[in-house]
C-alpha cells in the first residue's frame, strides 16, 4: 500500500463501514455516575486520584515535619513515620500519577484527539473505574485496620514487609497488595481500551504519523504498563501466599522476634527482581503521556511545529522499549554481579540518547518561535527545566560507582522527585491549563495562575536542590531520625529544616490552584470553541464542552498531521488537521 | 505498509485524505475485539512466563527438590485438550449452520472445562494428603500459585461462555454468537497452549531443569 495524498477537490466516498452505536443513557445516574462517556469518566477518574493525592501530600508533611523538627509531635512516632513514607510513595505513583496520566487524560483526550466517538468498549471502560475506586477504598481502608497501613516503603521488599516489627505487617500489607491487585485488573481493562481504540478507531485521515505526540506518548504508556504490570502482580500474590499461606517464595529461613520462622529457601532478590520489571518501566509509564503532552503544549503556545516529530516519536518507543532492560540498576547495591552492575549501567545510559534528544527537541521547537508566555507554556518550560535537572542526576544514579555510595540517601529522594514528582506534575498543571477550556467551556484565572506557576516552580526547586546535598553528605532516607550522628552536621538539619519550610509552602500555593479550578467553573471568562488556537481534533467539536459522541453528526476527516504552525504562505498562523486543503487561505 | 514503514512517513510533506481514509470511518466491532483479545493474551503471556523464570530462578537453589509426580493431571491435560476440540467443532459447526450441533459442542467444551477445574482441584487434594510435601516446599507452592492463577483465567472464560450460552438460549443475532464462539476458542486454544508449556516444563520431572542446561544457564 502506498501512502498517496488524494486531490483534495475529488469527491469524498462515503464509508465503508459504519459509525459505532453509543449508549445515550437519559438519566442523571447513567450520565453522571455509571456513565460510559470517557470524558466522564476520565474527570472521574482525574477526581478520584487527586483527591487520594491531597492525602499523600500531607503523609509527605508528616515526613517533612518529623525530618525539620524531630520529636517535636507527638502523632509523629516511627510506625507512623515508615508508614507515611510507604502511603506517600505507593500512592502518588501509583495511584496518582499513572491513574491520572493514562485514566485521567487518556480517556478525556485519546477519542477526542483521533477523532472516535468514545473508547470502543465503553461499559469495560466505566468498570475500569469502578474497580480503580475500589482499589483505592482498599488502601485507603488500611489506614483504619489494626496496625495500620503498611510501613515497607513503597517498594515492599520482603522479608520485613511481611514480619513482625515492620508497621502493618498483617493487615496493612494484605490489604496494599490486595488493592495493588485490583489496580491492575482494572488498569488492565483501561489500557486494552486505549490500545484498541488508537489502533481502530482513528478517523478516516488519521495515520499513525499525523497522531499528535500526546497520543503517542499516552499509547507506548498504555503498552508498557499492559506488559509491566503483571510483574506487580505476580510479586503481589506470590508476597501475599507468603503471608498467608506460609510458603517462601521469597522468605528465607529466618528469626523473627526471637523465633525461627517456618519460612526456609525463599529468595528476597527474587521480589527485587520482579518488583523493579515492573518499577522501571513504571517511572517511564508516569514520563512518556508527560513527555507527549509537553511537546503539544511547547508547539501550540510557541506557534511552531514540533522540532523532529519523526524523531520524538521514534524516542518515545526507543525510551519504552529500552524501558525493560534497565531495571537492575535499582539493585546496584543487592549484591549482584559486577558484570550485571555493568550491563545495566550501559543500558541506563544508553536510554539517556533518545531522553536527550526530546529534551533538544523541546529547546529547538522553543528557539526562535513566537512564544506566548501563557500558563501552559510557562509549566510546559518549568517542566524542561526540572526534567533536565532531575535527569542529569539520573546520569549519576545510573553509574555503579557513583550510584553506590549515594544509594538510599536524599540524592535519590532527590532524583526522583525531580524526575517523577516535579517534572510530570509540572505538565499536569500546564495541562490543566491548557485544556480546561475545552473541558468546561471556561478560561482559568490568569494572575492566580501565574502565582501558582512561580510559587510551585520556585518552591519546588527550593525543596530538591538541597537535597541533593544532603545526599552527598550521606543523610540516609527512611530514616525517623537523623540526630546525633557524627557524620550528618548542623547545617544539615538546618537545610532540612528550610526544605521543610519549602515544602509546606508548595503545599499551600495548590490550594490556591484547587480554588482557581472551582471558582472559574462558575464565573471564568468564556473561553469559545478554540482559545489557543491549536491544530488539533480535540478543539474542533461542534460543542464545547463536546457532548457525549464528541464531534455532532459527522465525524472529521483529517487531511494533515497535527502541526501545521506558522505555515509559509498560509493567512492564519495555524490550519486545524480537519481543514481541507481548498479551505486553507493563503496570503 | 509495515509498521516500521509507517513510522518512517514525513507527516509534513503530505496533505489529503490518504488510502486510509477510503477503508473506513472507524473500524468495525468484531475487529477490535479481535485485537483487543490478542492484548490481552500478550499480557497473559507475560504473567506466566514472569512465573516459569521466578521458578528456573528457585530452582537453582541447593534446597530444590522436585515436587511428585501427579498422574491425574496427565488426565486433566486431556480433559483440557477435548475441551478446546469441542469449541474448533462448535466454530465449525455454526459456519456450516448445524444449529443442533454447535449447541451440544458448545455445552460440551464448557462441561470439559468444568471437568478440568475439577481435576486441578482433585489434584490440590492429592497433593494436599501426601504430609511429606509441604507447601513450604518451593515445587509445591509453585504448583498451587500457577494452577490456580490459570484455574482463574479459565473461570474468567467460562464467565465469557456462559453469556454465548444466554445468547444462544435468547436466539441473538447468529454474526454475534459466532464471533463470541470465535473469540473464546482462540482464548481457550491460547490456555491450552499455557497449560501445556507450563505441564511440560514445569510439573512432569526436572525438564525445565534439562531445558537450562541445554541452553547453558544452569551448568
Amino acid at each position: 500500500m502506498t501512502y498517496v495524498a488524494h486531490d483534495e477537490t475529488a469527491y469524498v466516498t462515503p464509508a465503508e463501514v459504519g459509525e459505532m452505536e453509543l449508549y445515550h443513557p437519559k438519566t442523571f445516574i447513567g450520565k453522571y455516575i455509571w456513565s460510559q462517556d470517557a470524558k466522564v469518566i476520565a474527570i472521574q477518574y482525574s477526581i478520584t486520584a487527586i483527591a487520594i493525592g491531597m492525602v499523600a501530600l500531607v503523609l509527605s508533611w508528616i515526613m517533612r515535619l518529623q525530618l525539620a523538627f524531630p520529636n517535636s509531635f507527638s502523632f509523629i512516632d516511627p510506625s507512623n513515620y515508615l508508614q507515611s513514607v510507604t502511603m506517600h510513595g505507593m500512592i502518588m505513583v501509583v495511584y496518582l500519577l499513572t491513574a491520572l496520566f493514562l485514566g485521567g487524560f487518556g480517556n478525556y483526550l485519546i477519542p477526542l484527539m483521533v477523532g472516535a466517538r468514545d473508547m470502543v468498549f465503553p461499559y469495560l471502560n466505566m468498570l475500569s473505574f469502578w474497580i480503580y475506586l475500589f482499589a483505592v477504598l482498599l488502601l485507603v481502608l488500611s489506614f483504619f485496620v489494626p496496625g495500620g497501613p503498611s510501613g515497607a516503603g513503597w517498594t515492599l521488599y520482603p522479608p520485613q514487609a511481611i514480619l513482625k516489627g515492620t508497621p502493618g505487617a498483617t493487615w496493612g500489607i494484605i490489604l496494599m497488595l490486595v488493592s495493588l491487585a485490583f489496580f491492575i485488573i482494572g488498569f488492565t481493562m483501561g489500557g486494552l481500551n486505549y490500545v484498541v481504540t488508537i489502533l481502530q478507531a482513528r478517523t478516516r485521515g488519521m495515520t499513525l504519523m499525523r497522531m499528535p505526540l500526546t497520543i503517542w506518548g499516552i499509547f507506548t504508556a498504555t503498552v508498557l504498563a499492559l506488559l509491566a504490570f503483571p510483574a506487580l502482580f505476580v510479586s503481589a500474590i506470590m508476597m501475599l501466599f507468603d503471608l498467608l499461606l506460609g510458603t517462601s517464595f521469597f522468605m528465607p529461613a529466618l528469626v523473627s522476634m526471637g523465633e525461627q520462622a517456618s519460612y526456609t529457601g525463599g529468595n528476597p532478590l527474587l521480589f527485587q527482581h520482579l518488583f523493579w520489571f515492573f518499577g522501571h518501566p513504571e517511572v517511564y509509564i508516569v514520563a512518556l503521556p508527560a513527555f507527549g503532552i509537553v511537546s503539544d503544549l511547547i508547539s501550540v503556545h510557541a506557534r511552531k511545529n514540533i522540532f523532529g516529530y519523526r524523531m520524538m516519536v521514534w524516542a518515545i518507543v526507543g525510551i519504552g522499549a529500552l524501558s525493560f532492560f534497565v531495571w537492575a540498576h535499582h539493585m546496584y547495591v543487592s549484591g549482584m554481579n559486577p558484570y550485571f552492575g555493568f550491563f545495566f549501567a550501559t543500558t541506563t545510559l544508553i536510554i539517556a540518547i533518545p531522553t536527550a534528544i526530546k529534551v533538544y527537541n523541546w529547546v529547538l521547537t522553543l528557539w526562535q518561535g513566537n512564544i506566548h508566555l501563557s500558563l501552559p507554556m510557562l509549566f510546559a518550560i518549568g517542566f524542561i527545566f526540572s526534567f533536565l535537572h532531575g535527569g542529569l542526576t539520573g546520569l549519576f544514579l545510573g553509574n555503579v560507582s557513583v550510584s553506590v555510595p549515594l544509594s538510599d540517601t536524599m540524592f535519590v529522594v532527590a532524583h526522583f522527585h525531580m524526575v517523577m514528582a516535579v517534572a510530570p506534575v509540572m505538565v499536569v498543571f500546564g495541562a490543566i491549563y491548557h485544556w480546561y477550556p475545552k473541558v468546561t467551556g471556561r478560561m482559568l484565572n490568569e494572575r492566580m495562575g501565574k502565582i501558582h506557576f512561580w510559587c510551585t516552580f520556585i518552591g519546588t526547586y527550593a525543596i530538591y536542590l538541597p537535597m541533593h546535598y544532603l545526599g552527598f553528605l550521606g543523610v540516609p532516607r527512611r530514616f525517623y531520625s537523623i540526630s546525633g550522628t557524627s557524620f550528618i552536621p548542623e547545617s544539615a538539619h538546618s537545610l532540612n529544616i528550610g526544605i521543610t519550610l519549602a515544602a509546606l509552602f508548595v503545599g499551600a500555593a495548590q490550594l490556591l490552584f484547587l480554588f482557581n479550578i472551582a471558582r472559574s467553573y462558575f464565573n471564568g471568562k468564556l473561553s469559545g470553541p478554540n482559545p489557543w488556537n491549536a491544530t488539533t481534533l480535540e478543539w474542533q467539536t461542534a460543542d464545547t464542552p463536546p457532548k457525549h459522541g464528541n464531534f455532532g453528526a459527522e465525524l472529521p476527516l483529517v487531511y494533515r498531521w497535527a502541526y501545521d504552525y506558522s505555515v509559509p504562505g498560509v493567512a492564519a498562523d495555524f490550519i486545524p488537521q480537519n481543514m481541507a486543503p481548498h479551505e486553507v487561505k493563503h496570503t | 505498509m509495515t509498521l516500521f514503514n509507517q513510522l518512517m512517513l514525513k507527516p509534513w510533506e503530505e496533505t489529503g485524505l490518504t488510502n486510509q481514509a477510503r477503508r473506513y470511518s472507524g473500524s468495525t466491532k468484531e475487529a477490535d475485539k479481535k485485537v483487543a483479545l490478542k492484548v490481552f493474551l500478550g499480557v497473559i503471556a507475560v504473567v506466566f512466563t514472569l512465573l516459569i523464570v521466578a521458578y528456573a530462578a528457585r530452582m537453582g537453589y541447593e534446597d530444590w527438590r522436585p515436587g511428585p509426580e501427579i498422574k491425574l493431571l496427565w488426565i486433566n491435560t486431556a480433559v483440557l485438550f477435548i475441551a478446546s476440540i469441542f469449541f474448533e467443532l462448535t466454530r465449525y459447526s455454526i459456519r456450516q449452520q448445524k444449529v443442533n450441533f454447535f449447541r451440544i459442542s458448545l455445552l460440551s467444551a464448557g462441561f470439559f472445562t468444568l471437568l478440568f477445574l475439577y481435576g486441578q482441584y482433585q489434584a490440590w487434594l492429592q497433593l494436599d494428603s501426601m504430609t511429606y510435601f509441604k507447601v513450604t516446599n518451593p515445587a509445591i507452592a509453585f504448583f498451587y500459585l500457577i494452577t490456580s492463577l490459570h484455574g482463574m483465567h479459565l473461570i474468567g472464560g467460562l464467565a465469557v461462555w456462559a453469556r454465548t450460552c444466554l445468547r444462544i438460549i435468547s436466539y441473538s443475532e447468529i454474526s454475534k454468537i459466532r464471533q463470541s464462539i470465535d473469540l473464546c476458542a482462540l482464548y481457550w486454544h491460547f490456555l491450552f497452549l499455557v497449560w501445556l508449556v507450563l505441564f511440560g516444563l514445569l510439573f512432569t520431572g526436572n525438564n525445565l531443569d534439562y531445558l537450562l542446561i541445554m541452553c547453558g544457564i544452569k551448568s
